[in-house]
């Protein structure tokens, strides 16, 4: 009888070929021998994925990023007036789409909730075949969808989210941020606050217990505390807390004469209102007015507190008075076709969709490292904010900060906040170690 | 002891709104068993009831100046509100005191409204689980919501309390403390009055009049007041229907602390049902009692001298009185035996 008995050399021999055998349609058929990367686009259409809060808090904010988004396809696509790529720097895209191909977009809902979003834009990538996730309206989210574009070899660009770690300690390669951050806001408040209320002064902060709430936190002490301040206490309240009376009534008597609400939307709305309310805003401490600092204002929200925003100070990426003939370009757009003028979220998305355009069409590609590339270290004005750079160490934009005021006597319920200063970029830029991570290496996917 | 104070008057009126909801739920859990988690979504629609009075006073013609023009090109549009072309000064003032006004719509708007939920609704899971009737009334809730949030928009809408009442209150003097060191915004306290005044027409209407007396012999034994030939349905019906109004009441009148959004509802449920677990199932006396107690024990939690000795208790304090009250009394401060228990 013939020996059947198996060498152990034989069973590797044979284990090695049949492995080879099993892998050799997948190789040759997958995307990655196929395409080269993620979701290459094949025939006449690229297609973008618009991640934006369609429910919860943040909703109506996410409704005028979809705005924004829709209005930057059009022009990508050549059509309607252009908007800003006719005040644009940069002359690549011509009005027929990205390297030829039109633009088609998909939506997704990230509910201002980081394992949702990170579903939506998991859907878009793998079903839709999205070639670039951008938006949403919060830091957490931001960083968390960051990751997930990281890990699928797609390009992420963020929306509106200004927590330091977006593009400090939580930064990836397939990343990038047109919106500014709390170390800048800190850098632009601080010495227009020292002109207005003076260097001896006793901060109180309310903090939103998250990842921006902690920023924001940091940057305006250490940038008030450089001026002289003093700080009398940091409290930190739960996020939607809803009534903030009882984290203001300890303020009355505190011997603090500034209160820096670092907060944000329905809370910057309540803890603003109540902290109005208790005559905070008319109050005198220390011989001198009380005065309350919101560092992160929107517009949007700013309607939602009504007049009790005015003369409240605070910073803002972009406002729709802006007088550049980017902004005036790009308010006409939006307000022609919407009959209303853009939030600075509806800017920051628009330009983050106008840039991801330009910067692959002077690359010639869609695949990430490409692109990234293109957009590493580039530098442009038109977009609203003047001169403008795309930092390569941290893939920040670095530009113009805003420092505005609630306005005393607004002619329109959308005129609710006037600048007082444009704070120049030099004086807000920083050494991109300051904030830490690394970016790693680009991620093609596939 | 000014710090202490203010936290004092600051629980007094978080717990009048805590009071105000948890008595309602009360009242219907009461009368006809039912777990009510769409209950907060009364008091938001409360809240809507002020926002929609305000709206509709607001209301204004458009004209369009062609000599100034918007940012964006269009000609600019110049609002002015009707009820100031038509009645001049009383319109203004009416405008100024939409909220007070709002009461008004919102009793007979929330009386409808509960009558309808419940005679549409909840009537058809009076002898389900509660594990189904808190399905179907969490459901309700977020559909009300969605509405609101369908015709409102999601942001926050600022309801300013009328001019007269806008400012602070030196609250101090009055109890023997130097001018200045206690003063409170004067809207926070009307709102504690009002809350009291309602909590105590609740009270009276139930002590004091037969259909009050009726309702309570029903709470009591709900079979043998049937048996006696009394239609305890329909007056139950009504009591959901006063309940619904007592919760819209409290939240029309909560819009110059709190801008309504539509989400507001949900802050206030879950910490309601807390109130009433903590005062005692079927006591509307505990509701009231606990919805103070745990206003004020939160607003005291919220000190910096209580924080920094143990952090984040302000998040948990109301949890952690629950618990230990349910561990001592297991009924809760007042419950009644029996309530709940089989």
């Amino acid at each position: 009888m013939k020996d059947m008995r198996i060498s152990r050399r034989g069973l590797l021999q044979g284990t090695a070929l049949l492995g080879a055998g099993l892998a050799t349609p997948t190789i040759f058929s997958s995307k990655a021998w196929a395409a080269g990367y993620t979701n290459e686009p094949k025939g006449g259409t690229v297609t973008l994925g618009f991640n934006v809060p369609q429910t919860g808090a943040y909703a109506d904010e996410g409704a005028d990023e979809l705005r924004a988004y829709q209005l930057a396809v059009d022009h990508i696509n050549g059509e309607g007036d252009g908007g800003m790529l006719n005040t644009f720097s940069s002359k690549a895209l011509g009005g027929n789409g990205i390297n030829g191909k039109k633009v088609v977009f998909v939506t997704g809902d990230t509910q201002t909730k980081s394992d949702a979003a990170r579903a939506s834009a998991k859907r878009m990538i793998e079903k839709d075949g999205a070639i670039m996730i951008t938006g949403g309206s919060s830091s957490g989210v931001a960083i968390a969808v960051q990751g997930l574009c990281q890990d699928a070899g797609v390009i992420f660009m963020a929306g509106l989210t200004h927590s330091n770690d977006t593009t400090g300690k939580d930064k990836r390669a397939n990343g990038f941020r047109h919106f500014f951050n709390t170390e800048m806001s800190g850098a632009a408040l601080g010495p227009v606050l020292k002109n207005a209320f003076g260097s001896d002064r006793t901060a109180y902060h309310l903090t939103a217990d998250y990842t921006w709430g902690w920023s924001q936190e940091g940057s305006i002490k250490k940038y008030t505390e450089q001026l002289g301040w003093q700080t009398k206490a940091a409290v930190r309240t739960p996020l939607g807390a809803g009534d903030f009376s009882q984290y203001i009534t300890p303020v009355l008597n505190s011997g603090a004469d500034v209160l820096v609400l670092n907060h944000y939307g329905r809370d910057m709305v309540n803890s603003l209102s109540q902290a109005v309310q208790f005559g905070l805003r008319d109050k005198q401490v220390n011989g001198k007015d009380f005065a309350i600092v919101v560092p992160l204002y929107s517009r949007l929200m700013a309607q939602g507190a009504g007049e009790n925003v005015k003369g409240i100070f605070g910073s803002t990426n972009w406002h729709w008075s802006l007088q550049d003939e980017g902004s005036k370009a790009f308010v006409k757009s939006f307000g022609q076709k919407y009959g209303f003028p853009p939030s600075q979220a509806a800017h920051t998305t628009y330009c983050q969709a106008l840039l991801y355009a330009d910067a692959c069409q002077r690359a010639g590609t869609f695949m990430p490292s490409g692109v990234g590339a293109a957009l590493e270290g580039f530098k442009f004005d038109g977009l609203g904010n003047g001169p403008t750079e795309y930092r390569a160490e941290d893939h920040q934009c670095f530009k113009d900060v805003l420092v505005v005021k609630g306005k005393e006597n607004p002619s329109s319920k959308f005129d609710v906040l006037e600048v007082v200063e444009v704070t120049p970029r030099a004086q807000v830029e920083y050494p991109a170690s300051l904030l830490g991570g690394e970016l790693g290496p680009y991620n093609n996917g596939a | 002891m000014d710090a202490i104070a203010l936290q004092v008057l600051n629980g007094l009126d978080k717990g009048g709104a805590y009071a105000l909801i948890a008595l309602g739920l009360t009242i219907i859990f009461g009368t006809l068993g039912v777990v009510n988690f769409a209950h907060g979504a009364l008091f938001m629609l409360g809240a809507f009831c002020a926002v929609s009075v305000k709206a509709l006073l607001s209301l204004e013609a458009v004209t369009l100046d062609p000599n100034k023009l918007t940012a964006w090109g269009t000609p600019m549009e110049i609002r002015v509100p009707y009820v100031e072309t038509w009645f001049g000064e009383f319109g203004a003032t009416l405008l100024n005191y939409s909220v007070p006004v709002s009461i008004l719509v919102a009793i007979p708007m929330m009386l409808i409204l509960g009558i309808a939920m419940e005679r549409g609704l909840i009537r058809f899971f009076y002898k389900r689980p509660h594990a189904e009737q808190i399905l179907v009334t969490f459901g309700l809730a977020i559909v009300l919501q969605e509405i609101i949030k369908g015709i409102f928009g999601a942001n926050p809408i600022p309801q300013p309390a009328p001019e007269v009442a806008k400012g602070m209150i030196d609250f101090g003097i009055l109890v023997g403390f130097d001018a200045g060191n206690v003063v409170y915004p004067a809207w926070r306290l009307i709102y504690f009055l009002f809350s009291v005044a309602i909590i105590g027409a609740v009270f009276s209407f139930l002590r004091f009049t037969s259909f009050g007396m009726v309702v309570r012999a029903g709470m009591a034994d709900r079979e043998t007041v049937g048996l006696l030939g009394i239609d305890i349905d329909r007056r139950f019906t009504i009591v959901f229907g006063i309940a619904a109004v007592v919760a819209g009441l409290a939240g029309a009148m909560y819009t110059p602390i709190l801008s309504p959004d539509y989400h507001m509802g949900m802050d206030f449920l879950v910490l309601s049902f807390v109130v009433v677990v903590v005062g005692g199932m079927g006591s509307l006396g505990g509701a009231v009692a606990a919805g103070f107690l745990l206003g004020i024990l939160q607003s005291f939690a919220s000190m910096n001298e209580v924080k920094n000795i143990l952090p984040g208790i302000d998040q948990i304090i109301i949890y952690l009185i629950a618990v230990v009250v349910l561990l001592v009394r297991p009924r809760g401060l007042m419950g009644r035996k029996g309530m709940m228990e089989h």
